[in-house]
């Protein structure tokens, strides 16, 4: 059985631990990787982690992108929506066809 | 090219056309399996974006839900509220063969039997507004379930496909034409050999037969 874990700043975040998923509230990057690396070795198979902190933490993110579990998933923060998620499927785009053909330019 | 420093001998010879035969149905086999992945990795990608963009515009809603109920009460009333979470929410974890590519399968299991069975609080103390945000961000707890599971699908596909990609270009440009050209300097090499042996076995013939017969001693009597 594994859990779900959303980590990300306390604001942006509490809201999720009423549906039962656990929260990590993080304000420091540093601190933030860590437990990113403690999550996603323990039995979490999907982290949903707010834009503002993934950007700080793009190299321990990408460690994780190609292998099955953990699901790192970005989710907009409550101070808006930076498009860093739309970036990584976009990217997913250019790594399997070399160029973004679907959703180009915009 | 490589292919420079092989050994003209008959064995090489077998050894690189089984070589060729090899490669050329590896590269046949390799290149439909980059045409399917690829065909599933579009349809996948295409699903990913529109639940993404879902999926930020609900949380949008539902974050501006929880600005507003922070509004309407103190924040040690909503911390309190939100303390202790009733519900619990646990993954089953499985996995989906695609073109030998794992990709995972999330089942989501709730606690308590009742999905709705949510608000971890007494109505008593909070503001209606709370109740509407927790339930806006239950409705898109599916779509998010959904999304990292596509998601993680198409950085898994998009790796592999990359993969492919390199074994198929390898194999087109590099591998079968190295082998064609080896093949092609072994087989000149064997004519050339062999031309040469039969040159030299009627050289000899010929000088055989002039020392048993003298022709050209006898050329002019």
């Amino acid at each position: 059985m594994y859990r779900i874990a959303v980590l990300g700043d306390y604001d942006s975040i509490y809201g999720f631990a009423t549906l039962g998923l656990e929260i990590f509230p993080v304000s420091d990057p540093e601190y933030g990787a860590a437990q990113l690396k403690r999550l996603a070795e323990g039995d979490y198979a999907i982290i949903y982690i707010t834009e503002s902190l993934a950007a700080e933490l793009e190299k321990e993110i990408s460690k994780y992108r190609e292998v099955m579990k953990p699901a790192i998933i970005l989710i907009p923060g409550v101070t808006g929506n930076t498009g860093a998620g739309i970036t990584g499927v976009k990217k997913s785009v250019e790594q399997a066809v070399g160029s973004d053909i679907l959703f180009g330019g915009n | 090219m490589a292919s420079t420093v092989v050994n003209p001998t008959r064995m090489e010879l077998t050894r690189l056309k089984k070589k060729l035969v090899t490669a050329t149905r590896g590269h046949k086999l390799l290149k439909d399996k980059r045409d399917e992945l690829m065909r599933q990795f579009l349809d996948m990608v295409k699903e990913n974006m529109a639940l993404r963009e879902k999926v930020e515009a609900g949380i949008k809603a539902a974050n501006t839900n929880f600005v507003i109920a922070k509004a309407g009460m103190s924040e040690q009333t909503l911390h309190t509220a939100l303390m202790a979470p009733k519900q619990e929410v646990k993954l089953e974890l499985s996995d989906r063969n695609v073109m030998s590519v794992d990709i995972p399968v999330f089942e989501c299991k709730t606690k308590s039997a009742d999905e709705n069975d949510i608000y971890s609080y007494g109505f008593a103390f909070t503001s209606g507004d709370l109740d509407d945000a927790v339930k806006s961000l239950s409705d898109i707890l599916p779509d998010m379930l959904k999304l990292a599971e596509i998601e993680k699908s198409c950085q898994l596909l998009s790796a592999e496909i990359e993969k492919t990609r390199r074994r198929v270009n390898a194999l087109e440009h590099v591998i079968i034409p190295d082998t064609k050209a080896g093949i092609k300097y072994i087989s000149m090499k064997l004519d050339e050999n062999e031309r040469s042996t039969q040159v030299r076995l009627m050289k000899v013939k010929d000088m055989m037969l002039e020392e048993a017969h003298h022709y050209k001693e006898n050329q002019f009597k």
